[in-house]
């Protein structure tokens, strides 16, 4: 187990945000962090990063409590992709160096700069090296970034929703491309997640939070229609296509039946 | 997880790119030695250049020497100095606090500085009246004057670091706080010059005026010092400015302690301010003009930003002063009334334009 967390509990102020959260992760899987808003995902993301502190539990990085590692050792082997990037004005070749400030001291050393070159070369970024980031468009930030995270050469990246403000071409090829690099490099990749569907194409493992605690943990069977309307509130269908699940709201699972797209349908957990 | 480098080769195009910003910073290096030599020489009475290597080189005797070693060359020394160190807290405050419109003059630093400075000269007895409009007032005690000055600058950094981390560090939230800061500090020393005799107000009143031809070389000693020291450390960290600039979130998951960072940053770039105006008065805008200047040319880039801005302040200050010595010659303005001319029509430019970064 690369990453697991224990009894965590965490709340803002008086208000409790995560209440007794227990999950694991391993290397080359994608395990999806799923929930309502509210429902304590970029926390529970921030407490294994250790960017907040839990106010009770722990977050074991392998053997090792994260709270007993300084912030530089936790980013050697945590990299975290937030849901805002904010883009100064440098070039993508500068915003991804930087994710080199791990393990440099006062000057870039000439292997930080060829490992740079080498993620730009993996992730066929050669064409955004020289481009400022601030002009750039969602995808391709959000392909920067990611590329920043991979070049701290961690061993577990947390994504906080790497798909939204992407469109579906963008949201596909985002994760298309981190499920490549996750089983490539054998990381092990938490990301927080609203779209469903997309989950279940990519993701190996489950997280399902409600009201700060975990609700259901596992893989592809533990998402039942049921489960998915005990946690959002809303009823849904879930079909077989392609042998992959899909979820579509209630209202419209009777028409997706007749759909010519979606053929011999079976309703699972209903 | 571990990137394999072997096939990699270096990317000639971004070693280009870099090599075009180091060339930028060589030139500008360049022409702030070239200005100080043409700023050695004009003034109320001109040294031909040719005279002022002289002097600097061989020690000549007569006037010539007093007037470039005991006038000039501090001026010039204080000028560069004083820039690079108004610069520095300007382009270190912008990136900490992610606000394009920062600066040790638009936050009211400089104005609790000088407050502070006041409160020493007239309340402790720090300084004397001097019988000369040119040394209206003497410091004698310059460490009293500038540890004043620090520790009234440091309220008003703590404030800002305050707002900052319960509110926003959003350029409009910033600037007003900046100019609660300023009418408050502002008060505070209209408030001193009330219960001062007509002399002692004129007195205050010039003194604030930035102007660099009041340095001494034992100032310059104390300038340096303190400034130097705030230099290096930033330099050191400003890989972390970097992080900073992409946002906390960003900053801490690359090991950097964010709010460690920000507020040594702030104290630092305090300081700076506390002693360019506890030595040389109010000088305004060096530490918002030269970051933007820089950053049009080269970029966000820190590592490039900071140099180049601190270079590109001692060069407006510098410039600034040699014009004001020789606009209405013989007369001489103060530098400080140069900077604002320069500085004011470019922070309602940025204002106008919303978001400049």
């Amino acid at each position: 187990m690369i990453l697991s967390v224990e009894d965590l509990s965490f709340r803002y102020n008086s208000h409790p945000v995560l209440k007794d959260v227990r999950c694991q992760a391993r290397p080359d899987e994608i395990v999806a962090i799923l929930g309502p808003n509210g429902a304590g995902k970029t926390t529970l993301l921030r407490c294994m990063n250790a960017m907040l502190r839990p106010k009770t539990g722990t977050v074991m990085l392998g053997e090792q409590e994260i709270f007993s590692l300084s912030r530089r050792e936790i980013a050697q082997s945590i990299a975290h992709v937030p849901q805002h990037v904010e883009p100064p004005r440098v070039t993508a070749f500068d915003a991804i160096l930087l994710g080199r400030r791990p393990w440099i001291g006062m000057n870039v050393r000439q292997n930080d700069i060829l490992k740079v070159q080498a993620i730009i070369e993996q992730l066929s970024l050669s064409d955004l090296a020289l481009r400022h980031v601030d002009a750039m468009s969602g995808g391709e930030l959000q392909k920067v970034a990611i590329a920043r995270a991979l070049v701290q050469e961690p061993r577990v990246m947390l994504l906080d929703e790497p798909t939204s403000s992407l469109d579906l071409k963008n949201q596909h090829e985002i994760m298309r491309f981190i499920r490549s690099i996750v089983h490539t490099h054998h990381l092990t990749a938490l990301m927080t997640m609203h779209d469903l569907n997309l989950a279940l194409h990519y993701a190996d493992r489950f997280i399902l939070l409600k009201d700060g605690m975990v609700f259901a943990a596992g893989g592809e069977e533990v998402i039942t229609a049921k489960l998915i309307e005990e946690v959002y509130g809303v009823p849904v269908a879930i079909r077989r296509w392609g042998g992959r699940c899909v979820i579509v709201p209630h209202a419209d699972a009777d028409a997706s039946l007749e759909s010519p797209g979606i053929s011999g349908g079976t309703v699972m957990g209903m | 997880m571990h990137l394999d480098t072997s096939a990699v080769k270096e990317p000639g195009a971004y070693t280009g790119y870099i090599r075009k910003k180091i060339l930028f910073l060589c030139a500008c290096t360049a022409a702030l030695v070239l200005l100080a030599f043409v700023s050695l020489g004009v003034g109320s009475v001109t040294i031909p250049f040719s005279d002022v290597i002289q002097t600097l080189v061989y020690h000549s005797s007569g006037n010539v020497e007093m007037i470039v070693w005991n006038i000039r060359l501090p001026r010039v020394l204080a000028a560069i100095v004083c820039g690079i160190g108004l610069a520095a807290a300007g382009v270190v405050m912008q990136s900490v606090l992610r606000n394009p419109l920062s600066s040790p003059y638009t936050l009211g630093v400089s104005q609790a500085a000088a407050f502070g400075a006041a409160v020493a000269i007239t309340l402790f007895g720090a300084g004397t009246l001097g019988r000369l409009i040119s040394d209206a007032i003497v410091v004698n005690n310059p460490y009293l004057v500038t540890i004043c000055a620090f520790l009234s600058s440091l309220i008003a950094t703590s404030v800002i670091l305050l707002v900052a981390k319960y509110r926003s560090t959003s350029p409009e939230v910033m600037i007003l706080v900046g100019v609660a800061l300023a009418a408050l500090f502002t008060a505070g020393t209209t408030f001193l010059q009330y219960f001062s005799s007509a002399e002692q107000i004129a007195a205050i009143v010039f003194w604030t005026f930035g102007d660099v031809g009041r340095a001494t070389w034992s100032d310059l000693t104390i300038i340096v010092a303190v400034i130097t020291p705030c230099l290096i450390y930033f330099m050191v960290k400003r890989w972390d400015y970097n992080a900073l600039d992409s946002g906390d979130e960003t900053a801490k998951s690359l090991g950097v302690n964010a709010e460690r960072v920000r507020t040594i940053a702030m104290f630092l770039s305090s300081l700076i301010a506390a002693v360019v105006v506890s030595f040389l008065g109010i000088i305004g805008f060096i530490g918002l003009v030269s970051p933007h200047m820089v950053r049009r040319i080269i970029g966000d880039d820190q590592r490039y930003l900071f140099p180049g801005s601190c270079i590109v302040g001692g060069i407006i200050l510098l410039g600034a002063d040699t014009v004001a010595r020789i606009i209405i010659a013989p007369a001489v303005l103060p530098a400080g009334v140069l900077t604002a001319f320069l500085g004011a029509p470019l922070f309602l430019y940025l204002l106008i334009r919303g978001n400049p970064s």
